[in-house]
């Protein structure tokens, strides 16, 4: 029997939680009203509502490697999903799905900006953040060293006047299968789904091919419908020496320097068992800085499993 | 279903994706999971610390995660629950978990799984005098039969619903129907019930019952006879006659024998219905949702006329149902009519007193199971021993931390109120059938001795390092802590 998607205000009255199947969004809109929030708010939950079935009507292509020929899906999710995924279809394995999560994210918060009028908002869809932000409004985000873990290593801060709209964190730890082994992956850019594929391409580059101590799984062995087939997922990671820690993140950089050059993403964070890199150059560096003791991020995002309290 | 999945593999319907889930695993929302070859829910597995003091509020763990020590795995007392813990069914195999520690110097072991429950129901108490419906009639959601109505207890109405009939005996959409209601009701949501020939409720647990759309606030304090032996002498001298209007006995000050330990004077009046002793009225009128628990909404249709030789002009009359919440005062005119006045000011205080001496009005959910033979193998390889044990109140049976009652005879028949356990203990699965959280305690010598799996016995550290899928809470303070090695004497007090 198929659950129905729930929609309920957190316990904080505040933020609104919707779920439907494998979706999980925690949505929060600031206003000048109430009004206009719950206009918000209604609407997200309005257009959310048909979002899964939306998305099922073609996943069969949605969970297909996305090459030169590709057809392109009818959904408007689903055609952002593949826009999204587009600029690397010709350089390594990738499908529509490694952006479902933003695209997700960003046409909710679409419906809430068309409907209301708001300060700011954002969308977070496991860690996948879609943001709104008025003139001159702005916000402080937590990030996590493990997604499994609530330990923030630092926080970042988003104002109006940079172009970034998107967050995304992806690892071996979160919900969906990675390629490589980075802990996390936070990456910065325009809007939130490409944010979402570029953080599992750079997340699957932090890697150490044929190590030892690092396990790994047919992706089909765990999910027989998972969309990567038979390439080898990462399931556990061994303690690693400080030069392989350094050498794994090395690859990550050039890729994630690559995508930045490419105008693809605005800036990343690379995470891999303590080590924290950050993608150089000091007006990017500004936005991200370690967490001081004492700092109370406004807003902690983390993946889905931590927001349920 | 004609499709052929790959061994072990199961496919959820509980959503458009339809994921096909290997043995073990979950679906792409970790919300679904295959366990033996069974779709269930596996919400996280839930740890309780033992309350520190009394009023010590129950707190997710994740909540304060930030600021964790990691210091409470010496200093803290932790008892493993069943909820999301996964279960044996449908093989025969050790719990999912078996989880030895020591407390008080005693090595104990508690055995953990979630059992999946087709013998399975709820008792419904709603305090409630109003008549929800005629004994034996139907329960029904959403238009499909999920229980009946059964003896009505005191001051509150009784419903019974749920049980395998129900859920796997009718056809599918009944099954569903019950199951649903089911799984809200023991997860502390509220549910819109009707009942054949009866009225329209809206229940949750904990939560004062709707009847026909209206909230019940409080419970009568007593019959109308028995209200009027507990204020009769507050009345007397402020008003010359008194009806406390019930749907069982209706009370009358004058007749009654409170009333005439006190002199009041005869007052020449009369009731409809029957006189069982001087001053008891019974079935002044139908069973209803007005005063007291009738039909009425104008209380003088309970009455005849006052009688010509003995009533009085002005005589004073007061009217009240059993809970207070109705009430009118008359007094008789010339021709000995009775002529409605307001409440003076010192009948008022006694209307508030009936009314503060009726409890509030609340719907309380039994959840009632029976662990079958293969629930209790995965406690042992001898069931029948471990039934024997809880018995002989060696074992003491939990439900998601929460006391249970276990029913003396064969088997191991429980009942738990719902309101102890933690938010969304239960689960379900499609057979219909409930999954309910459930956790043997006993000494360790004491599992050794009934057959049980002791290879599969685990420290209480080994188990809480699995933190992937674990939240943490304190244990309500109204319940026993869990883990405290019985003693010999009845477990259930």
């Amino acid at each position: 029997m198929r659950d129905p998607a729930t929609i309920r205000l957190l316990p904080d009255s505040r933020r609104l939680h919707l779920s439907d199947g494998p979706i999980d969004l925690i949505i929060n809109a600031d206003a000048a009203n109430f009004a206009e929030i719950h206009r918000a708010n209604e609407a997200a939950a309005q257009r959310f509502v048909t979002i899964l079935d939306e998305l099922c009507a073609e996943l069969p292509l949605l969970r297909t490697r996305v090459t030169q020929d590709s057809l392109t899906p009818c959904g408007p999710i689903a055609r952002v999903m593949a826009c999204a995924v587009a600029p690397y279809r010709n350089r390594c394995f990738i499908t529509p799905m490694a952006a479902v999560a933003g695209a997700v994210a960003e046409a909710v918060l679409a419906a809430m900006t068309r409907a209301a009028q708001l300060n700011r908002a954002y969308v977070n869809n496991g860690g996948d953040i879609a943001l709104y932000l008025a003139a001159g409004q702005r916000y402080t985000i937590g990030m996590v060293e493990r997604p499994d873990h609530l330990s923030l290593f630092g926080s970042l801060e988003i104002s109006a006047s940079t172009p970034v709209r998107g967050v995304a964190t992806s690892g071996w730890r979160g919900r969906s299968f990675s390629l490589g082994i980075a802990d996390a992956v936070t990456v910065l850019a325009q809007t939130a789904a490409q944010a979402d594929a570029a953080a599992t391409i750079i997340s699957n580059a932090v890697d150490l091919p044929h190590h030892p101590t690092i396990s790994r799984i047919p992706a089909r062995d765990i999910a027989p419908d998972s969309d990567l087939l038979d390439l080898p997922v990462t399931r556990a990671v061994g303690p690693l020496s400080p030069q392989e820690i350094t050498q794994a993140l090395d690859v990550g950089e050039s890729v994630a320097t690559d995508l930045c050059e490419r105008g693809l993403i605005y800036t990343a964070a690379l995470c891999l068992q303590g080590q924290l890199r950050i993608l150089s150059g000091l007006h990017r560096r500004r936005l991200l800085r370690p967490c001081a003791a004492g700092d109370q991020p406004q807003h902690i995002f983390s993946p889905r499993s931590l927001q349920h309290g | 279903m004609t499709e052929v999945l790959p061994k072990d593999t199961i496919r959820c319907d509980a959503c458009p994706v339809l994921c096909y889930i290997k043995l073990g695993q979950t679906g792409a929302c970790d919300r679904y999971g295959n366990f033996n070859g069974q779709l269930v829910r596996v919400d996280p597995h839930l740890l309780l610390d033992r309350a520190k003091s009394q009023g010590t509020p129950l707190v997710p763990f994740l909540e304060s995660e930030g600021q964790w020590d990691g210091s409470f795995l010496k200093t803290k007392e932790t008892f493993v629950t069943a909820i999301g813990a996964g279960t044996t069914y449908p093989d025969y195999k050790p719990a999912p978990f078996i989880v030895s520690s020591e407390v008080e110097g005693v090595d104990m072991v508690t055995v953990v799984t979630e059992g999946i429950f087709s013998y399975c129901g709820v008792k419904l108490k709603i305090d409630t005098d109003r008549h929800l419906g005629p004994e034996r009639n139907l329960v029904r959601a959403q238009g499909e039969p999920v229980g009946h109505v059964t003896t009505a207890e005191y001051g509150s109405q009784m419903l019974s619903l749920g049980g395998v009939h129900h859920l796997t005996g009718g056809t599918k959409s009944e099954g569903r129907a019950t199951c649903e209601t089911l799984l809200d009701l023991c997860n502390g949501k509220e549910v819109a019930l009707t009942i054949d020939d009866g009225a329209r409720i809206s229940v949750a647990a904990g939560k004062p019952p709707v009847v026909n759309g209206q909230q019940e606030e409080r419970m009568r304090v007593g019959c109308g006879s028995a209200a009027i032996g507990m204020f009769a002498k507050q009345w007397f001298g402020k008003v010359d006659e008194v009806v406390v209007v019930d749907d069982h006995i209706t009370g009358v000050l004058s007749e009654h024998q409170a009333g005439k330990m006190l002199g009041v004077r005869e007052t020449g009046i009369a009731i409809q219905g029957r006189r069982s002793t001087p001053g008891r009225y019974f079935q002044v009128a139908q069973p209803g949702t007005g005063w007291g628990g009738t039909n009425i909404s104008d209380p003088l249709a309970i009455l005849k006329p006052f009688k010509t030789k003995i009533a009085w002009p002005h005589l004073r009359l007061l009217m009240v149902s059993t809970t207070g919440e109705h009430f009118a005062y008359y007094e008789l005119d010339e021709s000995l009519h009775p002529i409605a006045k307001e409440l003076p000011q010192q009948l008022q205080e006694s209307v508030a007193r009936i009314r503060e001496n009726c409890e509030p009005a609340l719907t309380t959910v039994l959840f009632m199971a029976g662990a079958g033979g293969s629930l209790r193998a995965g406690a042992t390889e001898n069931p029948v021993k471990l039934t024997d044990s809880v018995k002989r109140s060696l074992t003491r049976v939990t439900s998601g931390g929460a006391p249970a009652y276990v029913w003396p005879g064969g088997g191991i028949t429980f009942m738990v109120d719902v309101s102890r356990m933690p938010e969304d203990a239960f689960g379900y699965v499609p057979t219909p059938a409930l999954v309910a959280p459930i956790e043997f305690t006993l000494k360790k010598t004491d599992y050794a001795a009934l057959g049980g799996h002791m290879d599969y016995v685990r420290p209480l550290d080994d188990v809480m390092r699995e933190k992937q899928r674990q939240r943490q809470l304190t244990s309500l303070p109204e319940n026993p802590w869990p883990l405290k090695p019985p003693t010999e004497s009845p477990h259930n007090k």
